[in-house]
């Protein structure tokens, strides 16, 4: 579904990224892993080109590369990013149709397909009126996402999507978007800096480290004594906050 | 109802049409230019800072200066398009004056166009390009829309400025607030002054608030705010406007100019009178500056004015002689005739020099009478000129005749001028010989036998366009060597004095009368 050859960023002279040579199969569910300045988010916007490569070749949907205006392959693309970035001088509901409006829907199609997006991301269908303003920070990335969704994109991409928001709605959130990838097949490529996050949504997790990948496999594989230093490394501290809560949950049933 | 008063009110829908087309004008024409500009600028620096730049440093030459720009280029551009095309255009007026307005108006719409698209979220313009939209897309649906209160208050704080500086567009021709505040201020008519500055200041708020009413719709989102608010300007537009519908046409009027003083409003309607008892429709253009004047008469945009035989031989011709009077005015008229086409119709029959003039107790205790007298003494004296004596020829060669240097040079308005020798501001002053206040003031009129000093007859001029116009030549023949420089004199003081004053048009019709009663026919 997303293919990387050989792609490369540099900015004056100086490589950030790269070379990347990657495969995401569609439907699968990656998650980009590492810490901040490791090059995820800038791997993430060469897939729709909010950045463009240096070198080498991003390829989308097994199509040939560029036979199509930037603009054009976004609109297949759903896109999802921390800051969210509803427009602020209109409702939810037209904030949603944005991508609908973008792909010629017709108006009552696009309105159907707000009321069936609401539903989708659990928000309850009066929401639509409302100001982005009005919103709480949850449901605000509730809407992120069903705007994301608006013209039946194939592919997902989701920049740290969670971040801003407290563990419980976090993790709420994370759980309904992935009972979406898998309802709707879609292919998500989630960038996250959460170890827990990515052990718990992905199906399979890069891990970057200074523009490189250090490693890529399913979360289980990660978690197994062959994985490198630096994973293992990374992967310790989760695992180890998990042991103990067992030992705390083990611990209360005998106490 | 003061006289005054009631005479502004009258001038009101003609003065107030004009100033409302001219500014809205340079308005919309400046936000059509700057809201594409701080587009771009915000795209890419390399338009930023050149246009930026530009624009403040128009706003830092003072307006005044701005408006009289245009005019020499305008002309310019005027004679080669009648080069090019066979046609000119008018160099006066309107054009002049709604360049200079547009350009002083770019800047706020510019940099707050730019400061309002740089200002908008970025989370929305990355959600803007990730949904796949384009350039101009999310330029119309995201950024114009976020940035519309940030660029309304630039356009509130553009027309603010437009109102304001459109009442100096009146010395470039165009009719507009500025003519009460001109003529006021020539005549000594602080009615008209006052009325002016209320009149602009009042139409400039008024503006203010109905576009603030719009900005504060743009910025919380209320659609009635915005629509009251653009009913209210378009309402008052229509209405400020309407008198320029319901005006006759003026295709084919006569245009009399006058400059910008008490004399020339007076003879302008005096001629414009003898042009209407005629049976012809005349327009008049009022307060030009002394250079604007002659090159608009030889480029036909005016049809007649006076001016002075010493200010043509020295300004226009560039003579540094004095031949004499008789021999100025024969070399005015067959060399304007020649040079540029411009019928010289003859004198009216008194001088408007000039003069160097003194309180007479002043001159009297330090033994001044000739300005050699003044030249010895000149050392530990104070001269008061109007505002365009101490650049002109006529102040050199008196300068350089008499070796005059004084303490201190300063320049007045020419009410103010009298006002300073009055008080004793200044010891000496430039006066203009046929002024009424001479007499009135009681001044002494400093001798020039060395005639360093060009003669200054009123002579009415003709553009060449009008050259054989015969019911023009017939109307103003008659005033040919009529008009005495005591009548001027008596006609300029009306006007110019404190108590009882008239307004130039009523002092006018007191001179024909007076012309009548001498010669009747």
């Amino acid at each position: 579904m997303i293919r990387f050859s050989d792609v490369a960023k540099s900015y004056d002279g100086r490589r950030v990224v790269g070379p990347l040579s990657f495969e995401v199969a569609e439907g699968a569910f990656v998650a980009l892993l590492g810490g901040s300045g490791c090059g995820k988010t800038t791997t993430l916007k060469m897939v729709n080109g909010l950045i463009a490569p240096s070198a080498g070749q991003v390829v989308v949907d097994g199509g040939p590369p560029r036979v199509e205006a930037i603009w054009a392959l976004r609109r297949r693309i759903g896109y999802v990013f921390q800051e969210v970035g509803l427009f602020p001088h209109i409702t939810v509901a037209e904030n949603i149709a944005v991508g609908p409006k973008l792909a010629g829907w017709t108006v009552a199609r696009a309105a159907a397909r707000v009321d069936e997006l609401l539903d989708l991301v659990a928000l309850p269908r009066e929401v639509g009126a409302r100001a982005p303003s009005a919103l709480s920070g949850g449901q605000r990335q509730r809407v992120g996402v069903a705007r994301a969704l608006g013209a039946e994109p194939k592919v997902m991409l989701m920049d740290e999507p969670f971040g801003a928001l407290d563990p419980a709605t976090r993790d709420a959130l994370g759980r309904d978007y992935r009972a979406l990838h898998d309802r709707l097949g879609l292919t998500t490529m989630m960038v996250t800096h959460d170890v827990t996050e990515a052990l718990l949504l992905a199906d399979r997790i890069i891990v970057m480290d200074a523009g490189k990948i250090v490693a890529d496999g399913a979360p289980r594989e990660l978690l197994s004594d062959g994985a490198d230093p630096k994973t293992r490394t990374l992967m310790r501290t989760p695992l180890r906050q998990a042991m103990r809560i067992a030992e705390v949950v083990a611990g209360s049933s005998h106490g | 109802m003061d006289e005054r008063l009631a005479a502004a009110w009258k001038l009101l829908p003609d003065y107030l049409s004009q100033h409302v087309l001219i500014s809205l004008c340079a308005l919309v024409l400046g936000f059509a230019i700057s809201l594409p500009l701080a587009v771009a600028a915000s795209r890419s620096a390399a338009v930023r800072w050149p246009s930026l730049f530009i624009a403040s440093l128009v706003q830092t030459i003072p307006s005044l200066a701005l408006l009289a720009l245009f005019y020499p280029l305008l002309l310019a551009l005027s004679t080669l398009s009648q080069g090019w095309f066979g046609h000119g255009f008018s160099a006066l007026g309107f054009w002049p004056a709604l360049l200079a307005l547009t350009l002083y108006s770019m800047l706020p719409i510019l940099r707050n166009g730019v400061a309002g698209i740089a200002g908008v979220d970025p989370a929305a313009v990355e959600a803007a390009k990730g949904m796949g939209m384009t350039d101009a897309q999310r330029l119309f649906r995201i950024e114009l829309p976020l940035a519309a209160p940030v660029i309304m208050a630039g356009a509130r704080t553009a027309a603010v400025w437009t109102i304001g500086a459109a009442t100096l567009a009146t010395p470039v021709g165009q009719t507009s607030l500025g003519n009460y505040i001109f003529s006021g201020l020539q005549t000594e008519n602080w009615v008209y002054v006052l009325f002016g500055c209320a009149a602009s200041a009042i139409l400039a708020l008024a503006t203010d608030q109905l576009l603030g009413l719009i900005e504060s719709g743009l910025a919380k989102r209320q659609p009635p705010r915005i629509w009251i608010g653009a009913v209210g300007l378009a309402v008052g537009a229509a209405l400020a406007l309407s008198p320029l519908l319901a005006a006759p046409s003026q295709v084919g009027a006569y245009k009399i100019g006058a400059k910008n003083f008490s004399e020339q409003y007076i003879l302008a309607d005096l001629m414009a009178d003898r042009l209407r008892a005629a049976g012809a429709s005349v327009t008049t253009k009022d307060d030009l500056g002394s250079a604007t004047a002659y090159r608009a008469l030889a480029a036909g945009e005016i049809d007649a004015y006076v001016d002075y035989s010493g200010t043509l031989w020295a300004n226009v011709l560039g003579r540094k002689d004095n031949p004499g009077r008789a021999a100025v005015l024969a070399g005015l008229t067959s060399e304007l005739k020649r040079r540029d086409g411009v019928v010289v119709l003859g004198s009216l029959g008194f001088e408007n020099a000039y003069v160097l003039a003194m309180r007479q107790d002043r001159a009297r205790a330090l033994h001044i009478e000739a300005i050699g007298d003044l030249s010895r003494q000149a050392a530990s004296l104070r001269l008061g000129s109007d505002l365009e004596f101490l650049s002109r020829p006529e102040w050199k060669a008196i300068e350089s005749a008499y070796g005059l240097a004084f303490a201190k040079t300063t320049s007045y308005q020419p009410t103010f001028m009298y006002r300073a020798l009055g008080s004793g501001d200044a010891d000496a002053i430039s006066a203009f010989s046929s002024d009424g206040r001479i007499s009135a003031q009681h001044l002494t009129v400093l001798s020039d036998p060395k005639h360093a000093l060009p003669p200054y007859d009123a002579v009415i001029l003709i553009s060449p366009r009008k050259a054989n116009d015969q019911r023009l030549r017939g109307a103003l023949q008659p005033l040919i060597g009529k008009i005495g420089v005591e009548a001027m004199r008596a006609a300029n003081y009306s006007v110019d004095r404190d108590e009882n004053k008239l307004g130039p048009a009523q002092a006018a019709r007191e001179l024909a009368r007076a012309l009548k009663s001498k010669t009747p026919n």
